[in-house]
């Protein structure tokens, strides 16, 4: 395939894949090209998106009227809503599919799939993906995992409930909670689908960056979004298999009687016969990949807030190879900070405190880009339109969530706040709320690349925006009080426990936030299916961008550029480059030089 | 068009784009970070091996007492020689499979078909060697009493030398009556038994003055603690629960049950690894047969399935290390 794709550009009678007749199945549903993939993964991750967020919406209802009686329980949760109670047994279970979906099918297939899908072949100058096949495969992989998900909603005991961390002894007996019965085999089984269709999409990503790029596209001419999804498959591949590990021990413990995970437990008075197993080893297990997995939701958000922010500010991106060394140092971070989540499990207290070193050291990277933003935009010509906005947004959140991340980061300070609301707010801010403004942002910036020039909505945009942002500081701000003040996490309601009975108000507040939040997506919804198909056309490169997608053909094309693959010749963010007698910009009443474009002789090279 | 006429500035360095900078093609990537995926994979599960291992390390079984068997020779001990005879063989096949790529480099189609055949039969005798090494484990050889607190006790004569339970286990008539599927709308299969109940077996210690219990627990040489007469009829009076013949997912005659956990969940994984290698050689030999490569004019499939079955022979050298060596 991609030997083909390659000898394009010398051999055009090699050219497979323009005159081809496609069927309806080989262009819409196993479709082997990029562009299509990427919209699957889109749309599949947003409608697991709208399942994650309807969930959280029910809960957040609960926990602000604990008390009353709502029919909307009984209408969507049937038996474990009747007469408009939620049952405790089905709070725990929304928390635990609503935090599963989201991570994972919304902001590590629906937002790393469908960029990077879209953006590595046409931003490195590559006619598809190193193999089509294999991405094909990727993305079923991923459907068929979010299909077992979703049905694992109907099982008749209800869905996995221990959490989405899945700690046994909760999740590896069935006896335990009713979430652990069919409910846990389908969330355990869903997840390894979904992790092998994650390292198909991460082989491809990774060798099609390696093997693919033009002509002049070094890899310090690559644009930061590719720089990102590179660094998040090669993350990917490194620590899902761990998590593989995992899930197949708990499995063996779950249904053959090993006792990897499980020791010395009474059920119902009766002694089972496990011994030996522990559940910190499978704390470690996960969290080897539950900490990677923060990074691989958050660094492709930063990737595209970084190309998004240059192109909007019209200035070059403030230390590029500053930035693509933050992502590398956050990479190999990553993956030696597990031990921050198991501050109180037991674990070997001297341990805690090399976790805790090596978990503030991720602040200098993580700062070094919240500033390069910053300095970015520093005096720039702000473009204030949607994507720039959800991009400034994604920089504020990161800040805001980054910093009560070194107070949870350090082994002593932890255990006050540790299980508490503070924690909620932290990653929901720092990962959860980035992640989706990161995904937001690219879907604005770059949707005229997926749906054949239309654009979004400005408008509408801008409603969504802000609504999103007061909504979300609403939800996430005064939670980092209540968890301060020591309301437990997972709890189905807090009235047993008079201590907390002023904060009831609080969560009141935040549910509300949480309601105006929610609507606000559905005008995103509304925008993006009506606009892909009545919006507006904008021009070829409606962002007077740089990097080489939009130098594509608007219309999608197997190959994406109908004649010879452009070549490079320069780095992605010459915005507002003046000549050399600074008289003008280089091109005369142009502010950016594409990367296209040769050098020219009244400028004068730069080195980034 | 201009821009392909200008230079890039990047022309002859190697990660200036338009090239393979790491002179491989894609497929043969995919297939070393595949191997990187796998190969963490394997490090998960030797990793909980060694932290459950190391929880337990005064009362591991020691691997020489296990494995101790080959075929065809019954009641000879030979602890480790049939794993060495299967871990070489496992060396051979890559060996083998070298020279298969070797040849493949050099167009040399009969030579790949013969070196493609032996790799897939040293597969073939390491997977069924360790089938043979399964069945041996699971049906065990002396057995041993577990007692109430899920510890193991085996039994050793005056001499220090082994005693199997059938030696001396007592013969008590007892009436029972097997439920069967035909006889009732209930039924429920029974689970497996024991060649000897825990009564027999106590009634046959009790008489035989010369039999020692020997515990799971090391001794400050190492070796597993002997008790002496007294203290061996007062475990057994006082902890002994029921017999242990063999080793399952539940309980191992041989130490701790997760000795034979880790053993089987792992070595299984293994051989799943290299049973589905030998499948994928068994294809790639057809299309050699076939002339698929001839035509292609590259032996690159050959090279990418003989990554992976190094890879698998690699898994196993650590494996072997840490289940049966250390």
């Amino acid at each position: 395939m991609s030997a083909h794709a390659h000898d394009h550009v010398e051999d055009h009678h090699d050219d497979h894949g323009h005159h081809h007749k496609e069927t309806f199945v080989t262009k819409y549903i196993f479709s082997q090209d990029h562009k299509m993939i990427s919209k699957q993964y889109l749309i599949t991750g947003l409608f697991m998106g709208i399942i994650g967020i309807a969930m959280s919406m029910l809960f957040r209802l609960q926990l602000a009227w604990p008390d009353k009686q709502f029919g909307i329980y009984e209408i969507l949760l049937g038996k474990w809503g009747a007469d408009g109670i939620m049952d405790p047994s089905v709070y725990l279970a929304l928390v635990t599919i609503h935090g599963t979906i989201m991570v994972f099918f919304v902001l590590t297939a629906g937002l790393s799939g469908t960029f990077s899908n879209l953006l590595i072949p046409l931003q490195i100058g590559a006619r598809d993906m190193a193999s089509g096949f294999l991405n094909m495969i990727s993305y079923w992989l991923f459907f068929l995992s979010s299909v077992i998900m979703v049905m694992s909603l109907f099982v008749e005991a209800g869905p996995a409930s221990a959490g989405w961390t899945i700690y046994p002894p909760l999740s590896a007996l069935p006896q335990a909670i009713p979430g652990s019965g069919a409910g846990m085999t389908l969330w355990l089984v869903s997840m390894a689908i979904f992790i092998a269709s994650s390292l198909l999409g991460s082989l491809n990503y990774i060798v099609t960056v390696i093997n693919l790029r033009t002509k002049g596209m070094s890899m310090t001419r690559l644009p930061l979004t590719i720089w990102a999804f590179f660094v998040t498959a090669i993350i990917g591949v490194v620590s899902f298999p761990v998590l593989l590990s995992a899930a197949l021990l708990l499995i063996m413990d779950r249904s053959f009687g090993t006792s990897f995970f499980l020791s010395d437990i009474y059920v119902a008075g009766e002694v089972l016969h496990n011994q030996g197993g522990s559940p910190v080893l499978f704390e470690h297990l996960f969290w080897f990949l539950g900490h990677p997995e923060v990074y691989i939701v958050l660094l492709p958000a930063l990737g595209i807030t970084s190309e998004i922010i240059a192109t909007n500010s019209r200035k070059p991106i403030f230390g590029y190879r500053a930035m693509v060394a933050s992502i590398l140092a956050i990479a190999f971070l990553s993956t030696i900070v597990w031990g921050h989540h198991m501050f109180i499990s037991g674990m070997n207290p001297f341990l805690g405190s090399v976790f805790t070193f090596t978990t503030l050291l991720i602040a200098i990277p993580s700062a070094v880009k919240a500033f390069n933003y910053i300095t970015t935009l520093w005096k720039g010509n702000l473009q204030l339109n949607p994507a720039m906005l959800f991009s400034i947004g994604l920089v504020s959140t990161f800040i805001t969530g980054g910093l009560t991340g070194i107070i949870l980061g350090d082994s002593a300070l932890d255990i006050n706040v540790h299980d508490t609301y503070f924690v909620v707010a932290h990653f929901h801010l720092v990962m959860g709320i980035s992640a989706l403004y990161g995904l937001f942002a690219g879907v604005y910036h770059w949707f005229p690349k997926m749906f054949e020039g239309r654009m979004l909505n400005k408008n509408l945009g801008y409603i969504h925006f802000w609504v999103t942002a007061i909504g979300a500081y609403g939800v996430f701000f005064p939670m980092h009080f209540i968890g301060m003040a020591g309301l437990p996490r997972r709890y189905y309601t807090n009235t047993a426990f008079p201590y907390f009975d002023d904060l009831a108000n609080i969560n009141v507040v935040i549910t509300i936030f949480a309601f105006i939040a929610g609507a606000a997506q559905l005008v995103f919804l509304y925008n993006f299916i009506s606009s892909m198909f009545f919006g507006k056309k904008g021009p070829k490169n409606p962002w007077k961008s740089n990097t080489l997608e939009w130098t594509a053909e608007v219309k999608h094309i197997h190959g994406n550029w109908d004649g010879p693959i452009p070549h490079v010749h320069r780095w992605p963010y010459d915005y507002s480059k003046l000549n050399k007698d600074e008289s003008d910009y280089v091109i005369p009443g142009e502010d950016f030089v594409p990367q296209t474009m040769p050098l020219q002789d009244n400028e004068e090279e730069m080195n980034h | 068009m201009e821009a392909t006429v200008a230079k890039t500035g990047t022309e002859g360095k190697t990660w200036g784009g338009g090239n393979r900078p790491l002179n491989a093609s894609y497929g043969k990537m995919m297939m070393w970070f595949f191997i990187v995926s796998d190969a963490l994979t394997f490090s998960g599960f030797i990793a909980s091996y060694g932290f459950s291992r190391f929880k337990f390390i005064d009362a591991w079984p020691v691997a020489d007492e296990v494995f101790t068997h080959v075929p065809f020779l019954h009641g000879v001990p030979a602890p480790m020689y049939y794993v060495a005879f299967m871990t070489l063989v496992l060396i051979f096949s890559s060996v083998t499979m070298v020279l298969a790529v070797d040849a493949g480099h050099k167009m040399q189609k009969k030579k790949v078909i013969w070196y493609m055949f032996f790799t897939i039969i040293g597969g073939a005798i390491f997977v069924g060697s360790q089938a043979w090494e399964w069945a041996t484990f699971i049906k065990g050889d002396y057995g041993a009493v577990e007692t109430k607190g899920g510890k193991i006790l085996q039994f050793l004569n005056t001499e220090g030398e082994r005693v199997a339970i059938a030696d001396f286990a007592k013969h008590i008539p007892t009436e029972r009556v097997t439920h069967e599927k035909k006889n009732g709308v209930w039924y429920a299969a029974e689970p497996t038994r024991t060649s000897f109940s825990y009564e027999e077996v106590k009634a046959g210690f009790l008489a035989n003055d010369n039999l020692l219990v020997r515990t799971q627990y090391l001794d400050e040489h190492g070796h597993p603690t002997v008790l002496s007469r007294e203290e061996s009829v007062a475990k057994i009076m006082n902890d002994g629960k029921l017999v242990v013949e063999g080793a399952n997912l539940r309980h191992n005659e041989y130490g701790h049950p997760l000795f034979a956990n880790f053993f089987f969940f792992i070595t299984g994984f293994h051989g799943f690894h290299v049973f589905s290698g030998v499948i994928i050689n068994i294809i790639i030999f057809f299309n050699v047969i076939l002339g698929t490569y001839e035509k292609r004019k590259s032996y690159e499939m050959v090279e990418k399935v003989g990554l992976y079955w190094h890879f698998v022979d690699l898994v196993w050298v650590f494996v072997f290390t840490f289940f049966y060596l250390v």
